[in-house]
């Protein structure tokens, strides 16, 4: 059953939710893991600059580090939830910019820890 | 070309209205180009990861050039976030259009760049420049 550019299979359009053999929806959750787990290591890091330096910025830097990862944790569980569906439909606005949104802020906290 | 830039610009924040455009693709091809972007973004991640660690272990070197080595692979981290937004709404909407997926230089940037810092890395440690 080869998929096709335009869409799925004439007969495989009728059936209720039939399971990916290639298991993509598994495996795009797994990739939201992936990249939280990442997230987690670099703000890891971060804490442990602000751990060592022990100035009051480098403490709000790294906070502002762990909220951003708690962002990104909420988008990840909100389209973990949405791959659950039979069909799911491709990325919304919320999850781009917002794994966008978390990305930038930690580049940020990561030049005020310098 | 300007005005080919600015419309990917406006669709990074609203990837909805992607939908009025061509039919939707199979999901799967949608999910796979949903994981090649959160790769970018790990890719991304790493960078943030990697300033932040050199300012920590490379206490070796000078401060001027820890800060700019660290300032460089940040600068990085945000072009390859911009990115991996940016291919992916092309991708989708090349999908979505029936079009070819659009080809990049970035990979072989980022690759190029990648080489030219370690080959300066080594040299610095080798020869030991850069010391306090």
């Amino acid at each position: 059953m080869t998929p096709t550019p335009g869409g799925v299979p004439a007969d495989e359009r009728d059936e209720p939710a039939p399971r990916d053999p290639g298991a993509q929806p598994e495996r795009t959750w797994f990739a939201w893991r992936r990249t939280t787990l990442t997230f987690a290591v670099s703000v890891a890091l971060a804490a442990r600059v602000a751990a060592e330096q022990r100035t009051g910025t480098a403490v709000a830097a790294a906070a502002v580090g762990v909220l951003a990862w708690l962002g990104l944790l909420l988008t990840a569980h909100r389209r973990i939830g949405a791959l659950s569906g039979a069909r799911p439909s491709p990325m919304g606005a919320v999850q781009v910019v917002g794994t966008l949104v978390c990305v930038l802020v930690l580049v940020v906290v990561g030049g005020v820890l310098l | 070309m300007r005005d080919r830039f600015s419309a990917s610009v406006r669709l990074w924040f609203a990837p909805q209205r992607l939908r009025e455009e061509g039919t939707t693709p199979d999901y799967r091809f949608s999910l796979a180009n949903e994981r090649t972007f959160l790769a970018w973004i790990r890719t991304s991640l790493a960078l943030v990861a990697g300033g932040i660690a050199v300012d920590q272990f490379l206490t070796g070197l000078r401060w001027g050039v820890r800060t700019t080595v660290a300032i460089v692979l940040l600068a990085g981290a945000v072009l390859c976030a911009f990115r991996a937004v940016n291919h992916w709404v092309r991708c989708e909407r090349a999908m979505r259009r029936g079009e070819d997926l659009p080809a990049s230089r970035f990979p072989v940037l980022l690759a190029a760049a990648t080489a030219a810092a370690a080959v300066l890395v080594i040299a610095v440690v080798v020869l030991g420049l850069g010391g306090r």
